[in-house]
């Protein structure tokens, strides 16, 4: 073919310069700068979600640590007291006294709205028995003015937040649409107002019916001894395996076993971990079900892998001449490893530790299984050893529980919750971060 | 003898044993430890280490051995009359142990003497025991009592005998390695394989961790196929779990189960993994060191958050928006928030910085001179990583889904509270559908007899997620750990 070696003559030669992009390049750098849009997008997306996430936790979760109250100063009479003593309904009795105190008061200020008694009684929940031991207590108050704030019903407070609107209220026993009206001229006479919910943070759970009171504070106990029995389990069983692993063992079938089982361990779904923790220690070693000594368990099993990975990453990066060093100055293999070695990589140690543990602290799954969810965290533990034995919630379980009750009340209560955890993980991941900054050394 | 009373007084002997061997080693070279084969601290542990080791081994054995005895020796003098119509030997047993705890704490409160304990008629030992706060259900049978108090008199007997006995080996241990607690002794050495030893064991829990969940599985796996066929369990098309107790009226086919958990899998890998490996790409190859320093801590946070977290999301906050968008109001795909896209969009979220960081990872580890190589010939950076460094990564990148995939499919909270709790074998995204962990959840939270089909359905269910992610990670590792050595 010689007409291949000859260019056609027809064909004008090619003009083409740096300066002046074919379309070729054109199409080629159009391609490089798609390409890279993607990538910008895919983490601006991912960005994106973090924060609608957080955005959502944070504007769901803000009311659960608000509660509307109703202050009011009123004086009981010795002789009101007394008669309400005597009555079969008690407290009703000290309901009726608080309430025509009330009705009086705003008579008296001149509200323009109408109202009654029953609209009082719906907008402030069941005050009588706190009116009643809070007199039983102080006996000598009785005859003085006293100052109460009392919480809400649950209603009005879905109100203050937006849960309850006009528009979507319905007339019921609970709350009328008329009570707004009421309870707006009560807030501009500042009656009612908010006031931080400190029983959402040292309370314990409520009932089915009663998402106002609910509070999270046992768990957060329950979820303290769980956190305890993990701490002095795994880090000593873990950095014991890691030190054996990492400074010991012979390369041999055994340890390759084990190395395969940890890193295998650390990718079993946590659920199976709950199997494994209903089956071994409640059904067959006979643990009391729902208790933190066997949530900690079965979490110290799912955290030792972590655990044992980072702590052998810790050991490994330890230079060798320190353990030279030991040996040449007569110091046993052992002795140059619990001497030396160790305290060198102790901040490894405890950071991947801590971050252990915040893996454990989040974790869910297991703990459904162990029987934390169907228990109401009614109580605090008695003492510190039958804070482990005791039926007990924990506080994922404790916003399991909140999520999955009918009343919606309770899905304030569990983004509150998720604020609290999130809290409790981000200080600790917070001390793991300064630990690795400021004693972590680079060789 | 209390059992704390029992560590105590042991712990006590490995204590004095310290001081004494330390004290005679130290005698026996003349009070010059440089005389001594050992540090003195070490002749000291030997003693301790004897007195501790053997006794608690022998606790360990013991407290084992003693409930299997003891229930063997009460069951003998049961008669067989005892177990009535729609009991069990078991369900008698429990009886026996309840009763017997029953007297314990009455005595230990006590609301009883001793002598009365073992003494007690059946007429009013319910009575006696509902006063102490232990409710029983049913009138107790003169069997019932006497086997609960022949259990508490042999567990007395069996505790002061293993208390005895545990003291006895504890001083024997002690006293026999003060006896060669001389200069000549190697006690670092043998305090050393002790160590050692020890440190083997903690190595061992892993693999006592693994054989103990096969075993879970396993058994109860084993006893479910008893009560229900497995084929029918395999390969029914229908899940349909009856609480009545009554095995027949279930049916309990694992493939509604399976089809669910595959079809929210795939659609949070269709999520996670252009967006992680896209993220990673951009993390590798172009960002600056200050955007890569701040974008990657961000997105890992997405990592940190637990899985409940991302349950609620989906249940009350990624549901309503996709009803509100797909819903009634609009073209009616979608009837309710819980369904397969809420929960695979949030475990497409949750996964990302898994993919990310991992795809991260292996492409940082594709050698720089492939890209020098590339960028010599005139490719753009994007040619070169699209033709070079993809498919240098790609057994790895696939390894990482393969992964991420076993997490997915291994995902509890956000499947429980996000996908919805009806089994169905359907294509729609937008239908409810439900997933083996959730079915695992919610089978054995219930108040279901652990005996029944129903109960023992969620170790079958267990066991087929144990093994599908055990296959998943083996292979996923494999890959990846086979790729690593390619460029190391």
């Amino acid at each position: 073919m010689p007409d291949a070696s000859m260019p056609p003559a027809a064909a004008a030669p090619k003009k083409s310069s740096l300066s002046v992009l074919d379309a070729r390049t054109r199409k080629r750098n159009a391609a490089e700068t798609r390409f890279r849009m993607y990538g910008v997008a895919a983490i601006a997306v991912g960005l994106l979600f973090l924060v609608f996430l957080f955005a959502s936790i944070l504007r769901s979760g803000i009311p659960a640590f608000t509660q509307t109250v109703v202050d009011i100063e009123f004086v009981l009479s010795q002789e009101q007291f007394e008669v309400a003593e005597s009555k079969m309904l008690k407290t009703g009795e000290y309901q009726n006294i608080f309430v025509n105190a009330l009705e009086s008061q705003l008579q008296d200020r001149g509200l323009e709205v109408e109202f009654d008694g029953k609209a009082i009684e719906r907008i402030v929940g069941k005050p009588g028995g706190t009116i009643r031991s809070f007199f039983l207590e102080n006996p000598d108050r009785i005859g003085t003015p006293v100052s109460f704030e009392l919480a809400a019903s649950s209603r009005v407070d879905g109100y203050f937040n937006g849960r309850v609107t006009r528009d979507t209220i319905v007339d019921s026993r609970f709350l009328m649409a008329s009570d707004l009206d009421l309870v707006d001229a009560l807030e501009e006479a500042g009656i009612v107002h908010g006031a931080f919910n400190w029983n959402f943070i040292t309370g314990t759970d409520s009932g089915v019916d009663n998402p106002g009171g609910a509070g999270l504070g046992a768990s957060v106990i329950g979820s303290f001894f769980m956190m305890l029995v993990v701490l002095f389990l795994s880090l000593p069983i873990g950095v014991a395996a890691s030190i054996y692993l990492e400074e010991f063992a012979p390369k041999n079938r055994w340890t390759d076993l084990i190395e395969v089982n940890i890193s295998n361990l650390a990718a079993v779904p946590s659920i199976v971990f709950g199997i494994l923790g209903l089956a071994v220690f409640i059904q067959f070693a006979g643990l009391p079900q729902s208790a933190p000594l066997v949530g900690g368990l079965v979490l110290t099993l799912m955290t030792l892998p972590t655990i044992i990975i980072s702590t052998r990453a810790s050991l490994a990066a330890v230079p060798p001449s320190i353990r030279d060093a030991a040996l040449g100055v007569g110091a046993s293999k052992m002795q140059s490893v619990f001497h030396h070695v160790l305290p060198l990589a102790m901040p490894g140690i405890l950071t991947g530790t801590i971050i252990g543990l915040a893996q454990a602290l989040g974790e869910t799954a297991p703990l459904l299984l162990i029987g934390m969810v169907g228990f109401v965290a009614r109580e605090y533990p008695e003492g510190f050893l039958s804070g482990f034995t005791d039926a007990n919630s924990a506080m994922p379980a404790q916003i399991y529980t909140w999520a999955s009750r009918a009343d919606p009340g309770f899905y304030e209560k569990a983004w509150g919750g998720i604020i609290i955890l999130l809290l409790f993980l981000i200080t600790m991941n917070a001390i793991a971060v300064v630990l690795r900054r400021r004693f972590e050394r680079r060789w | 003898m209390p059992f704390t009373w029992l560590v105590l007084i042991i712990l006590a002997i490995a204590a004095a044993g310290y001081v004494m061997g330390r004290g005679r080693a130290l005698q026996s070279a003349g009070g010059d430890s440089r005389n001594l084969h050992s540090l003195p601290v070490y002749y000291g542990s030997n003693v301790a280490m004897w007195a501790i080791v053997p006794a608690a081994a022998v606790l360990i054995i013991w407290l084992l051995a003693q409930p299997f005895f003891i229930n063997s020796r009460v069951l003998e003098m049961l008669p067989d009359s005892v177990v009535t119509e729609g009991s069990s030997i078991g369900l008698v047993m429990s009886d026996v142990r309840r009763v017997a705890e029953g007297l314990d704490v009455a005595v230990a409160q006590g609301a009883m003497t001793r002598a009365e304990a073992t003494s007690i008629g059946t007429d009013d030992v319910r009575e006696r025991l509902g006063a102490v706060g232990v409710a029983l259900g049913a009138n107790v049978s003169e069997p019932v009592l006497s086997g609960a108090q022949k259990y508490r008199s042999l567990t007395a007997t069996g505790s002061a005998f293993m208390a005895a006995v545990a003291i006895l080996i504890a001083a024997g241990g002690a006293g026999w390695a003060y006896s060669r607690s001389t200069a000549a002794f190697r006690a670092r050495n043998t305090v050393e394989r002790g160590i050692l030893a020890l440190l083997i064991f903690a190595a061992s829990i892993a693999i006592l961790t693994t054989i103990g969940i096969v075993f879970a599985l396993l058994f109860n796996t084993i006893e479910f196929f008893k009560l229900y066929p497995a084929a029918d369990f395999f390969l029914g098309t229908k899940w349909a779990p009856s609480f009545s107790g009554r095995g027949g009226a279930s049916d309990l086919g694992v493939l509604p189960l399976l089809w669910g958990t595959f079809y929210i899998s795939i659609i949070a890998l269709l999520v996670a993994v252009p967006i992680g490996l896209f993220s990673a790409i951009y993390l590798s190859e172009y960002a600056t060191p200050r955007v890569r320093g701040i974008a990657k801590p961000l997105i890992e946070i997405l990592a940190g958050i637990p899985t409940i977290v991302y349950g609620l999301f989906a249940l009350l906050t990624v549901g309503p928006l996709l009803v509100s968008m797909f819903g009634k109001d609009t073209v009616g795909w979608m009837q309710g928030g819980t369904a397969v896209m809420t929960a695979g969009l949030v475990m497409g979220i949750m996964l990302i910085p898994f993919v990310s960081s991992l795809s991260d990872d292996i492409i940082n580890a594709v050698p720089q001179a492939m890209r020098d190589g590339s960028y010599g010939l005139g490719a753009t950076q994007s040619e070169t990583i699209r033709q070079v460094i993809l498919p240098a990564a790609l057994p790895g990148i696939v390894g990482a889904i393969l992964l991420a995939a076993s997490r997915a499919i291994g995902e509890t909270m956000i499947v429980v509270l996000g996908a919805g709790a009806a089994a169905r074998l359907s294509m729609n995204p937008f239908d409810a559908m439900t997933t083996i962990t959730a079915k695992i959840v919610s089978q054995l939270t219930g108040d279901a007899d652990f005996a029944s089909p129903e109960a023992l359905v969620a170790f079958a269910l267990g066991m087929t997620l144990f093994v599908l992610t055990l296959c998943l990670n083996v292979f996923a590792l494999y890959i990846v750990r086979k790729y690593r050595e390619q460029y190391d």
